[in-house]
């Protein structure tokens, strides 16, 4: 799950780290009100799940409350990636001396949080990371140890040469580790930081990214979901418990397995198809989840053809295979439905499935050919 | 032979009395794994019952189970909360091998549970994992006997039913298999796709090995690369996630590509650059894997 920079910025404070004051606005008319409140110069940023903000003109300076207005009328309502800005954080311009970057994320080789902090602040790290990694100084941290001050240290001299400044630096990292376990983050980025002409070491940016497996213990951070600017259908799929990804095309596809159903998906494009979304409905035979799959599927008006591929291991596929008659009985389904199912009592299933009507296959192939060519004709 | 697990292994299975732990045991005791003892703390002192008649011992904690009944594996239901807990409790009870199936444990949890057991010496499957199967010998966690059968396949992948599926198509075409392994969709795993290829290249019994991975970090380029460098056995790759947008988690919390890192591309070329070869659909591993044979 992400959170906005605004609620990045809350925990980061929280944790003792040096953060401008910021508010939020949801209208040009209360930017206004808040730029009034700081006076002087003001930075207005557009609050959305999406990297870029900037190259999208959604991070305006306004030189007073006049222009912050303006340039929230104009941020509101934009669109960065596919998602509608709906709110802005109104934050005091800082006078900047340097811009530094600091990060920590869950490194899957090192399996443990690692630290990259790098000079070059204000950039793409994965490009700096990629193209010049000799300008990143990198940290594993022993999760048994948590980071130790020498080693915030460590990373502090690679930012800066002024001891004051690396004394300062070195605090900001130590805090920004403690922020980032205790909202059971997989990344927490300070992107820039920076230093002041007055010696201060400060974080005028803020991103994290949460561990969806942690929702459950921190109701605190579950809090912060902001689900605005996410389809409705992915909304409904999270509360169904379904794994759930839309994509362009027009083929449904409603597949037991996360590796199946990714499988799936490319077989239709390696059929000339295109998949409409990714969906993995589970181990369950629920009437219930298939029906909410169903609707799910169905909300996409560019769906032509649906798609069930189903492997019974532990799952019985006649027991699937009547959870898909009895959810196609309870809803009215427009495009055509054709269904795979193999593994255990495949025989029964596929004879449930035929007397109530459907197309049913016990080969992937076969049934993602003809769910294609459906889609294609339709 | 087969890998991590055989005729000898010894099974405890942490959370027997759930819903799900209870359902697996006896599915695994029918094929004949011997589920040697039972963990539920608080139910301690009482029995579990199996298949024919069958009963396994519960204890209220592994270091007991482990005294009692001389368990040497253990096998994770335990939800979600508590299954990091049980992971360091079981490395810390003497056996040797742990397989977490459950899914949802948090990363950080399992960077720790990681260090510990490696600490240790104690090997972990999973999380987030299927289990594997050593056909006609042993059968740990919640894979579908039915589909396997006793043959020279060795199969190591990231996915659940994407396995079944490769595994099924080869046992209907006459290919039985060493041992077939889930290794985890999450993204801190204990055994990862080197671990299986290093054990397949040294038993006698795997004369080639499928490798089924996905989207997401940078394990099959790693294991790709290892293919040169240690293997004398033909390998057979597949990658699922091609048409996968990035960005976007598909289902498996590891099965995300961050920025350009982790496409299907990308590994296909490894496999492709280290003489595996590539699958386009998950029905023509059989026919790669026959022409390794030849």
């Amino acid at each position: 799950m992400d959170i906005h920079e605004y609620q990045a910025k809350e925990r980061f404070r929280a944790a003792g780290i040096p953060v401008p004051p910021g508010e939020i606005a949801t209208t040009p008319d209360e930017a206004y009100a808040i730029a009034s409140k700081y006076g002087g110069m003001v930075v207005v940023k557009a609050q959305v799940h999406a990297g870029g903000r900037g190259k999208a003109g959604g991070v305006k300076l306004a030189k007073d409350a006049t222009e912050a207005r303006e340039h929230a009328g104009n941020i509101l309502g934009m669109e960065i990636k596919g998602l509608t800005v709906e709110k802005v954080l109104v934050t005091p311009a800082e006078d900047i001396q340097t811009e530094a970057y600091v990060g920590v994320l869950v490194d899957r080789n090192n399996q443990a949080a690692t630290f990259m902090v790098s000079a070059e602040g204000g950039v793409d790290i994965e490009a700096v990371a990629a193209e010049t990694p000799h300008l990143i100084r990198k940290l594993v941290v022993d999760p048994r140890y948590g980071i130790l001050p020498h080693q915030g240290l460590w990373l502090a001299n690679y930012l800066y040469d002024d001891p004051g400044l690396i004394k300062q630096a070195a605090k900001i990292i130590t805090q920004l580790y403690h922020a980032f376990i205790d909202a059971g983050a997989s990344m927490a980025e300070i992107n820039p930081l920076v230093t002041t002409p007055s010696g201060e070491v400060k974080a005028i940016d803020a991103k994290m990214s949460i561990d969806d497996s942690e929702l459950f213990r921190r109701p605190d951070v579950a809090a912060m979901r902001d689900s605005s600017g996410e389809p409705a259908s992915e909304i409904k799929a999270r509360e169904a418990n379904l794994s759930y990804v839309k994509l362009d095309g027009n083929v449904g596809c409603c597949v037991n397995g996360a590796g199946l159903a990714m499988a799936t998906m490319d077989l239709v494009k390696y059929y000339g198809g295109e998949p409409a979304n990714f969906l993995d409905i589970g181990g369950s035979s629920n009437p219930d989840k298939v029906v909410a799959a169903l609707e799910i599927i169905t909300s996409d008006p560019k769906v032509k053809s649906i798609l069930f591929n189903i492997f019974g291991g532990i799952t019985r596929c006649d027991d699937v295979a009547n959870g898909i008659v009895e959810a196609t009985k309870r809803i009215d389904i427009k495009p055509p439905i054709v269904i795979r199912l193999t593994g255990t009592n495949e025989e029964v299933a596929l004879e449930i499935l035929k007397n109530a009507g459907f197309d049913a296959y016990t080969s992937m192939d076969a049934v993602v050919e003809k769910a294609v060519a459906l889609a294609g004709a339709n | 032979m087969a890998i991590f697990i055989d005729n000898d292994t010894r099974l405890v299975v942490q959370g027997i009395t759930g819903r799900d732990g209870s359902f697996h045991t006896r599915q695994m005791m029918e094929y004949g794994t011997q589920v040697v003892a039972g963990v539920t703390p608080g139910k301690g002192g009482q029995s579990f019952e199996g298949p024919d008649g069958k009963t396994v011992p519960i204890f209220n904690a592994m270091d007991e189970a482990v005294a009692a009944t001389g368990a040497n594996t253990s096998v994770i239901y335990v939800p979600p909360a508590f299954a990091s807990g049980a992971i360091l409790e079981a490395a810390d009870s003497g056996i040797s091998f742990v397989v977490a199936i459950t899914e949802g444990v948090p990363v950080l949890d399992m960077a720790m549970a990681h260090a510990f057991a490696r600490d240790r010496g104690v090997r972990v499957l999973g999380p987030n994992c299927p289990g594997l199967i050593s056909p006609g010998k042993s059968k740990v966690g919640i894979l579908p006997a039915q589909i396997v059968s006793e043959g020279p396949i060795g199969v190591v992948s990231r996915s659940g039913t994407l396995t079944y599926e490769a595994v099924f198509q080869l046992t209907s075409n006459g290919l039985g298999q060493t041992t077939c392994v889930g290794i985890g969709g999450d993204p801190l795993i204990g055994t990862n796709f080197i671990d299986c290829l290093r054990a397949f290249e040294a038993d006698p019994d795997t004369a080639a090995v499928v490798m089924i991975g996905e989207i997401g970090g940078t394990d099959e380029q790693e294991a790709a690369q290892f293919v040169t460098d240690h293997m004398s056995k033909p390998v057979v790759g597949f990658i699922a996630g091609q048409t996968a947008p990035p960005g976007r988690r598909m289902g498996h919390a590891g099965a995300i590509i961050s920025g350009s890192a982790g496409t299907a591309e990308e590994k296909i070329k490894a496999f492709e650059d280290n003489g595996i070869t590539v699958a386009q659909r998950p029905a023509d591993i059989v026919g790669l894997i026959r022409a390794a044979l030849a």
